[in-house]
């Protein structure tokens, strides 16, 4: 789960990490107040998306007026498809020079990294990219922390004269990641400005799998991904006309390059987890199915600890909800009960993934 | 006799009690696994299945002596479990849980480097030699002895492809799932060096998935093999991954996609299956020979 800005922000508040004065608002209105007592601002949406500046979710004025004006003006917008319903007005502060600093994990090496560079801002993937000397990465051990030593070789490179504050930043960055379960905790760009170091931007990233020990108040703006993920299923939503629900992320990946194969196009990766049981099947149908674009559904499952006699219930259920054709492969764990149940009801199953994909193709091509 | 497990595996199921561990435990043993133990914390003195059941792995270890453990222990109590495994001293440990947080994994990952555990998973589907052992919870039905290595990241997509080669008539020696988390114990490279020196193994069979660089990492491995590698990759048609900000696209090398993974293999020279079914049909013209 990606946090907004302003709850990134607030956590790094709360640890001590050096962040612009600033307020949240809802409306325009309210940035003449704030900006009265801050002078200059930067107004920012907050979305969770990436790329707000270049789409124009952020913008710096000088005057009580301007700032309402811009605050406005971001306020009606949306960004790659997310309403922008609050601004982050913080105190403007000019940066003398823009780092990098961020923790994330390292999969191959199971450690957190600590990656830094002294070229922060936007460029940073490109400097990734075409000058990867020019970034510092250093492991950390997960049952130690960072030690002091790594702090200050890293604080060294990216500032001499200010590694004292440097140094501190980053404790306390590992810090935050560590306790909040971070897949990334990210600080871009780091600045140096007249009034010393501040972190101008937040960025952290929560793993799923710790949200039942976070808490973090509010949530993404609903959409068809949250309602599956508070299920305890995965749902991307693709541009084609075939929705897919299956058990397993390998299976679904495997389900929907088959129907590419037979020339159809997916409308959605839907894992319902090798463990799903009725209600997430019920749940899964009805998320799928509310996609407009949707003319054929093809549910998946090879039953190991699902039972094929519970999807098919939950299939049973819901089937007068549904107003597309469905394919339904079951196999594994209770697979006879399962089918049965669904023949009863004229709906059509078949035995292999291969069959699935093409029967469901074939449907979605006869009901456009 | 296949890899990691045999006739003189003795197993301890952590998580008994519970609904998945209970049923999943009563089907390894119709599958011929040897389960000596069962373990949930305050349920000491209980049978599960004719299993005895033990308030700690110490007790357990004490009264019967197990090799490998396996744990159905909810996300949140897992990584406990796990240490609990490997302080016991138990070789082999295989984690099923899915949702284990991954602070937990890089925890449990480092500490099991000073130890003699292996780890298989977490999120992973298990072991199972056909006529031997299962550990795990893939289909009893589906497997069928043979001459075939198999080694997956996927669950169902794993009981998909060895149904089909049991259905085809190609058997198989073990079939591993390491496990689709983002840090997992025990890598590719891992199990088909054991494949390789395994002497009932002919021919591997590797299921690799996008995201992460677990497919590449294994290319090196797999040229100085003598024995020949099948690889199918799945999430041609997965739209690019979303990124994690900045760092995530900086600390993979790579960008993790499907395709750029099938590109690194045929350069080196490693079979691709398209498909299930053209997996089949590759296996049977490299066994034919």
């Amino acid at each position: 789960m990606k946090l907004y800005e302003h709850q990134a922000k607030g956590i790094f508040s709360k640890y001590h990490i050096p962040v612009p004065e600033g307020s949240l608002i809802t409306k325009a209105g309210d940035a003449m107040e704030i900006a009265e007592k801050l002078g200059d601002v930067v107004i920012k949406a907050q979305v969770t998306a990436g790329g707000r500046g270049k789409a124009g979710g952020i913008a710096t004025a000088s005057g009580p007026e301007d700032a309402e004006t811009a605050a406005q003006r971001i306020l009606g917008m949306s960004i790659k498809g997310l309403p922008v319903k609050k601004v982050l007005i913080e105190q403007y502060r000019k940066p003398q020079k823009e780092m990098y600093l961020g923790i994330t994990i390292d999969r191959k090496a199971r450690r957190p990294i600590i990656m830094a560079s002294t070229q922060g801002g936007v460029d940073i993937e490109e400097i990734a990219r075409s000058s990867p000397e020019k970034i510092t990465r250093m492991h950390i051990h997960p049952l130690t922390g960072v030690h002091d030593y790594q702090a200050r070789m890293i604080a060294y490179q990216l500032d001499k004269e200010n590694s004292l504050t440097i140094y501190d930043v980053i404790k306390k960055l590992y810090r935050v990641f560590d306790d909040h379960d971070c897949i990334l905790a990210e600080i871009n760009p780091l600045a140096l400005t007249a009034q010393g170091i501040v972190a101008l931007d937040a960025k952290m990233v929560i793993d799923d799998n710790a949200l039942f020990r976070q808490e973090f108040g509010e949530e993404e703006s609903v959409s068809l991904e949250y309602l599956a993920k508070k299920s305890g299923m995965s749902y991307v939503g693709l541009d084609g006309n075939i929705g897919c629900i299956v058990n397993g992320a390998g299976l679904a990946m495997a389900t929907l390059d088959m129907i590419k194969q037979y020339g159809g196009e997916p409308a959605d990766f839907m894992d319902v987890r090798a463990g799903a049981n009725e209600e997430q099947v019920r749940t899964a149908l009805r998320i799928v199915s509310s996609n407009v674009n949707v003319k054929a559904i093809v549910v998946n499952i090879f039953g190991g600890l699902t039972k094929c006699d519970e999807v098919a219930r939950a299939i049973v259920d819901v089937i007068s909800e549904i107003k597309v054709p469905l394919v339904v492969r079951l196999a594994g764990t209770n697979e006879q009960e399962g089918r049965k149940m669904l023949e009863k009801y004229g709906l059509i199953t078949v035995s292999s993934t291969e069959e699935a994909a093409m029967e469901v193709v074939k449907l979605g091509d006869s009901h456009r | 006799m296949g890899i990691l497990i045999d006739n003189h595996t003795r197993l301890l199921v952590q998580g008994i009690t519970g609904r998945e561990g209970s049923l999943q435990a009563k089907q390894m043993k119709d599958f011929g696994t040897n389960i000596v133990g069962g373990v949930t914390p305050g349920k000491d003195g209980q049978e599960i299945h004719g299993i005895p059941v033990f308030d700690s792995v110490k007790e357990a270890m004490d009264d019967t002596n197990p090799n490998a453990s396996v744990i159905f222990v909810p996300p949140r109590f897992a990584a406990d479990a796990i240490f609990e495994s490997i302080d016991g001293g138990i070789e082999l440990i295989v984690a099923i849980t899915e949702g284990i947080p991954v602070h937990d994994m890089m925890r449990v990952c480092a500490y099991l480097e000073n130890s003699s555990s292996q780890l298989i998973g977490p999120n992973c589907p298990g072991i199972t030699t056909p006529g031997g052992s299962k550990i795990g919870i893939m289909p009893n039905p589906i497997h069928l002895a043979g001459n075939v290595g198999l080694v997956s990241r996927s669950g169902t997509l794993t009981y998909e492809i060895i149904d089909l080669l049991s259905g085809n008539g190609i058997g198989q020696s073990t079939s591993v799932g390491i496990g689709g988390d983002q840090v997992i114990g025990t890598s590719f490279v891992d199990i088909l060096e054991l494949f390789e020196s395994d002497t009932k193994t002919d021919v591997i069979v590797l299921v690799g998935e996008i995201g992460g660089t677990a497919e590449e990492d294994s290319i090196d491995f797999m040229k100085q093999m003598r024995k020949p590698v099948i690889a199918y990759i799945v999430g041609v048609s997965a739209p690019p991954g979303k990124t994690m900000g900045h760092a995530g696209a900086i600390v993979s090398t790579g960008s993790g996609t499907a395709l750029e993974k099938i590109k690194a293999f045929e350069r080196a020279g490693i079979t691709i299956g398209r498909s299930p079914k053209d997996i089949v049909l590759k296996l049977t013209n490299i066994l034919k020979k």
